[in-house]
């Protein structure tokens, strides 16, 4: 491993890089969960590998081929593969299989409810499976980019190109557009249910107050916004694509209208991705050279857990509790660090 | 071809206009014993693929990007493929798209120029045209599409030569020269062409615009470049002396332009800038060698539409004539102001 060249200003930086448990995945990575007490790193394709707080690994293949999409809410993943399936895998390691298209066309994204719905879009068509209830299917205008429920009762947002689309999905007509022009790829709502949030192609986020539809630009990003998390509480909203930590202020009813956000945590690369710690005021940033950063909202200290020097950081997740942190950049080196 | 480049997987644009034969050209890709898998873009699944091979159905969904550029349009379906492909790195070593019979090749091609991560996981190789040779004069008079397609092209596969006579034979191949002079054309019946013709191409890596001179220099020296200032009176034959006929299309041209003497590069810069923001929408494509003031190295670009690359590319040799030479090839391009704001670009 390269050294870590630390700059003159954070010569005093602590580190806790001693203290993580090294995972060698060899697979690439593309997003990280966790599953119980077991972190999941899912691949780019076939496999998601089940590691424990030993360091053990467990492989399962989910699909037969690549995976594209993955949520979860720390009991089950759901995932959506270049395979035309949906599948879930639970935390015994125990896959399912939820749904195929008929086409086999790709399942571009998922999304998944805390009562146990779930979502999954191909091509133009997203399609909602809520318990014992039959699978509902809305097509928007174009491709899906992004799914997310939200918060409070059985409501899906689906980012398209020029806008997003909130369903009700057991509600006949109830379909809003929202518009902006522009593709909108991920999608998520505020905690409060009172915001809606895209990642568009270009550099830049978009939002809606959904009391009415205020719309709110969020700039300046000198690239896409890939990774979006909610601070505990849901009173800022961390994002990657910037070569610091950007979170965009929601705490007051307007949102951040008309407020510059924070930037922590700069380094000489780019966030590439963010997990905010499910109860403090704490967040975990990853970048684009591979370092590992745990950063204090308040004040912006900063902990090192990774040094750089490998491919970009691609997953990053807190376990429930917030005790455990796991990462892994793009190769499949990753690590677990125990708080 | 710098390592960076090299390590990016080529992509090929497979164009044509409806029945051309493009289905034909990619099952002979996809059908010989190269030993390469390919990651193949369609619209339709059609007869076609290798089991070896991945195909991937696409919608062409085109939209403008927010720059206030109404050129500007990208294949967000495509930003999405890719996106989805670069999970299966190395398990395929190339992509080729195939467009719809009626698309405008400029939203794929851009595609590859704004995205950022498309741009860094994979590079444009070429756009390879296949044609009609029994057809293709027809469509150039009722159908922009067809137009479009050869104007872009890169390679073009001029297709069906079976079904023509020697005359109708050179009728066409003029018409595909006066409007781009410089792609390259193979004949061919049943698209029998050389894979290697058509594949790995480099067309857009500015580190081979050097390889394209030959190019260049042949149709210059073709005096092609539309030095005579003719009338309305478009459509015209004009006999060179080699017994090619050329044709001047109505609408779609391309301009060259050529200077031994330097170039300022804070006037040209900002020129060539301005235009290509003011007429982007008429310039398809655009490419330079260019010899600046006070400067020993060559400058290279290219562009689509409003979207232009460049850079140093490397020393002038000694004794290597310090010449500057431009290309557009664009509709209705305006010839006069172009030639004079090229002219005031020149260090007197």
């Amino acid at each position: 491993m390269k050294e870590f060249t630390p700059s003159p200003d954070s010569a005093s930086i602590v580190s806790v890089t001693d203290r993580v448990k090294p995972v060698t995945l060899g697979m690439a990575v593309t997003s990280v969960h966790f599953l119980g007490s077991r972190a999941a790193f899912v691949g780019g394709e076939e496999n998601v590998a089940l590691v424990d707080a030993a360091g053990e690994i467990t492989t399962v293949v989910v699909h037969s081929g690549g995976i594209l999409s993955a949520a979860s809410d720390g009991k089950r993943i759901i995932m959506g593969g270049d395979d035309g399936k949906v599948v879930a895998l639970d935390a015994k390691g125990e896959v399912t299989l939820l749904a195929t298209d008929p086409k086999r066309r790709w399942i571009d994204a998922v999304a998944l409810h805390a009562d146990g719905a779930f979502a999954w879009s191909a091509g133009k068509i997203a399609t909602v499976k809520s318990g014992k209830n039959e699978e509902k299917s809305l097509e928007v205008p174009s491709t899906v980019g992004g799914l997310a429920f939200a918060p409070k009762g059985l409501r899906l947002a689906i980012a398209h190109y020029n806008g997003a689309t909130l369903w009700f999905p057991n509600m006949e007509g109830s379909a809003e557009f929202l518009p902006w022009a522009g593709s909108h790829h991920g999608v998520t709502f505020s905690p409060d249910n009172k915001f809606l949030v895209t990642a568009m192609h270009e550099p830049a986020l978009h939002g809606w107050r959904l009391a009415d539809n205020r719309h709110m630009r969020m700039t300046g990003y000198p690239g896409r916004v890939r990774s979006m998390s909610w601070s505990a509480g849901g009173k800022g909203l961390a994002t990657s694509g910037a070569d610091t930590v950007i979170i965009w202020p929601f705490a007051s009813k307007d949102g951040p209208m008309g407020k510059e956000p924070a930037m922590l945590a700069p380094l000489q690369a780019r966030v590439s991705v963010v997990a905010c710690h499910p109860k403090n005021d704490i967040l975990a940033a990853g970048y684009s050279d591979g370092t590992v950063l745990m950063v204090r909202m308040e004040d912006g200290a900063e902990i090192l857990v990774r040094r750089n020097g490998t491919p970009p950081v691609a997953g990053l997740a807190w376990n429930a509790k917030g005790t455990l942190l796991a990462f892994a950049d793009e190769n499949g080196d990753g690590g677990l660090l125990e708080l | 071809m710098s390592e960076a480049t090299a390590q990016k997987i080529p992509v090929t644009v497979l164009t044509g206009y409806l029945g051309a034969g493009k289905t034909t050209l990619l099952n002979r890709i996809l059908s010989e014993n190269h030993g390469k898998k390919y990651a193949v873009i369609v619209n339709e699944f059609g007869e076609i693929g290798i089991d070896n091979d991945l195909i991937i159905g696409a919608d062409e969904e085109v939209f403008e990007m927010n720059n206030g550029c109404i050129c500007c349009t990208v294949r967000g379906d495509l930003v999405r493929i890719m996106d989805g492909l670069m999970k299966r790195k190395g398990k395929f070593d190339a992509i080729i798209v195939e467009t719809t019979g009626l698309a405008d090749p400029a939203p794929v091609a851009q595609t590859f120029f704004v995205d950022e991560d498309v741009q860094k996981n994979a590079r444009l190789d070429a756009v390879v045209t296949v044609a009609d040779a029994k057809w293709l004069s027809d469509r150039l008079k009722d159908a922009p599409e067809a137009k479009n397609q050869i104007a872009f092209a890169d390679v073009i596969v001029l297709n069906k030569t079976d079904l023509v006579n020697k005359g109708e034979l050179a009728e066409v191949e003029a018409r595909i020269r006066g409007i781009n002079p410089y792609a390259k054309l193979h004949r061919t019946e049943r698209c029998s062409v050389a894979l290697a013709d058509v594949l790995d191409r480099g067309a857009f890596d500015l580190d081979r615009i050097l390889d394209i001179e030959p190019d260049f220099l042949e149709a210059d020296d073709h005096d092609h470049d539309h030095d005579h200032h003719h009338g309305h009176d478009h459509h015209h034959d004009h006999d060179h002396g080699h017994g090619l006929k050329h044709y001047h299309d109505e609408d779609m041209q391309s301009l060259s332009l050529k200077t031994d003497k330097p170039l300022d590069p804070n006037v040209f810069m900002p020129w060539l800038q301005n235009l290509v923001q003011v007429e982007g929408g008429k310039i398809l494509r655009s490419k330079g060698i260019l010899a600046f003031h006070d400067d020993d190295d060559r400058y290279v670009f290219q562009g689509v539409h409003m979207m232009l690359e460049g850079n140093h590319q490397r020393k002038w040799k000694e004794g290597e004539k310090r010449e500057s030479r431009l290309v557009f090839i664009g509709r209705e391009l305006p010839e006069k102001a172009i030639r004079e704001g090229f002219e005031s670009c020149i260090v007197s």
